[in-house]
């Protein structure tokens, strides 16, 4: 199966495996397009989860991470893509709508974006709080202080 | 102080103000106290009288960022996190993050850790259930089953006790295996366990099975179909009674699933009744695994060859298991030192909450209720 991908994009996908498991590097232009075939040809019509790491020391310092599964084939594999920061990216909602709040997430703790996405906020994080948690140059110890003195009234959360 | 966002997403009915007795919409508010949302979950709904026309579930109440300790701590550290997640069957949480991080480490652990590891994880299983059922029932308005089903459960978190010193936040595995050896008396008492508890499924049946009001709150409400879960991303238990036989205990099988036989039940309609009935044949399932691990156990070494400073070499690993809630999922990121890059939990609470909307659609509120409850949905997990 990645052969024959790889023979339609050539030079967008890279495949790996690491531990076992398979998963490819696919360039941000290939995005909706190659989750569309991995759902409606390939028959990978679960998405399990949807995340992000951040790289600050990259250039492209976000890998946006889908983890997809096929029921007919019993197979599971990962696609990941490198974005910049600010970019954002097609939601995967048409495609599988368990998406929604695993997008919502990535959003609230990284900031990625995702276009098309009929709720983009906040989900796990009050909305009007700043900043985004998972990011790496957000302290383990930092709060939203503005946050918390206005909804708690308290000089802050530590 | 209050939280401005009060309208419902687009996805819900279009732009209908007026409702069929040409009245006013209702919007709703079950907030984060409440005594049937299992924690701290709100729930918006948007009625029309009594009848659901959307809800908007507002979460994060729990959050305590522990994907963001995951970064800083280590993996040894990490440990006792996990079972804080899904707190009811923390067991499972264990041994997904153990066996997700040895994968990372190229290690496998002895058979006897993994036989250990089995019964201890269907017992998890049982517990979580039964935990479900009584709660499940309460919401309902069954007040008894919650007696028997903490009650029996007593059993089970008395052989954790003995086995690792917790009942709840067992922090039962280590990386590589068990550290602790089952105690004297281990695999009798889990015997002792089993023939106690056989006859104690029946009892919970023969109080709900047949029970007409039962039957009439949990018949065809909730019903999703096995498209829609598949799509929404569903699994576990729910997946299930919508009739699509997967599990990964056999679909990919960890921790020596293999050797043991068992079924997967399912359901046929998806509603509430069917996902009810699928966890109880579970739970009779996980009975006779434990019955064919505890006859069989081996030998040996509980603990492989792990470094005693973890360092993974730098790759990712996803792993999942079949917790009692679904699909819990580990994505770990090393990045070659002793503390993970990323530590991503997948919990299956969070995804199949995202179908609690689809499934209330035209119920009345009191199914919402019980709709939450036979999600089996777990606060701590949902928001970590």
């Amino acid at each position: 199966m990645i052969a024959k991908l790889k023979g339609n994009y050539g030079s967008g996908i890279e495949p790996l495996t690491y531990a076992g498991q398979n998963y490819m590097v696919v360039d941000r232009s290939l995005i909706p397009e190659i989750l569309q075939v991995l759902r409606n040809e390939e028959q990978f019509d679960y998405c399990v989860d949807i995340t992000a790491v951040h790289y600050p020391a990259r250039e492209k310092q976000f890998d946006v991470v889908w983890v997809l599964y096929s029921h007919p084939r019993n197979e599971r594999i990962r696609v990941k893509t490198q974005i910049l920061d600010g970019a954002t990216l097609p939601s995967s909602i048409p495609i599988w709508p368990g998406a929604n709040w695993l997008e919502r997430e990535v959003y609230d703790m990284f900031g990625i974006k995702f276009d098309g996405h009929p709720d983009m906020k906040r989900i796990l994080l009050p909305e009007g709080w700043k900043g985004h948690p998972l990011r790496k140059d957000y302290g383990i110890l930092q709060q939203d202080n503005e946050w918390v003195q206005i909804n708690l009234g308290i000089e802050s959360g530590q | 102080m209050t939280d401005p966002n009060t309208t419902l997403s687009p996805l819900e009915l279009g732009s209908h103000d007026k409702t069929f007795l040409d009245a006013n919409e209702l919007i709703i508010n079950m907030g984060p106290q409440h005594p049937a949302t299992h924690g701290v979950l709100r729930v918006i709904l948007r009625l029309d009288g009594e009848k659901v026309l959307g809800l908007e579930c507002v979460i994060g109440y729990l959050h305590r960022g522990v994907e963001k300790i995951g970064e800083h701590r280590t993996y040894t550290m990490f440990n006792p996190y996990v079972d804080r997640m899904d707190y009811v069957a923390a067991v499972s949480n264990g041994l997904g993050y153990c066996e997700t991080v040895e994968k990372l480490l190229n290690v496998e652990a002895p058979p006897r850790a993994q036989h250990v590891r089995v019964i201890l994880t269907e017992l998890n299983r049982i517990a979580s259930h039964q935990l479900w059922l009584g709660t499940h029932a309460l919401d309902i308005g069954a007040i008894t089953p919650l007696f028997y089903t903490f009650r029996d459960r007593e059993e089970i978190l008395k052989i954790y006790e003995k086995y690792c010193g917790a009942r709840l936040t067992t922090h039962a595995f280590r990386i590589g295996g068990l550290q602790y050896e089952t105690y004297t008396g281990f695999e009798k008492e889990v015997k002792n366990f089993l023939t106690f508890f056989r006859p104690k499924i029946d009892e919970y049946e023969e109080l709900l099975t047949t029970n007409r009001i039962w039957v009439e709150r949990t018949k065809n409400v909730g019903t999703i179909s096995a498209q829609d879960c598949i799509a929404l991303g569903v699994t576990g238990p729910v997946l299930r009674a919508s009739g699509v036989k997967w599990d990964l205990r056999k679909a990919q099988p960890y921790a020596n699933y293999k050797n043991f036989d068992f079924e997967i039940p399912i359901g046929e309609n998806g509603d509430t009744y069917d996902r009810y009935l699928v966890r109880m044949a579970e739970m009779r399932q996980s009975v006779s695994i434990i019955q064919q691990a505890v006859d069989a156990l081996p030998e040996g070494p509980i603990m492989a060859k792990v470094p005693k400073v973890m360092k993974p070499a730098a790759g990712e690993v996803y792993h999942s298991i079949e917790a009692p809630k679904g699909e819990l999922g580990y994505f770990i990121v090393s990045d070659g030192s002793t503390q993970p890059y990323r530590l991503r939990v997948r919990p299956p609470s969070f995804v199949n909450l995202q179908a609690l909307d689809a499934m209330c659609r035209g119920q009345l509120v009191a199914d919402v209720i019980a709709v939450i409850g036979t999600l089996d949905i777990v606060l701590g997990e949902v928001d970590r």
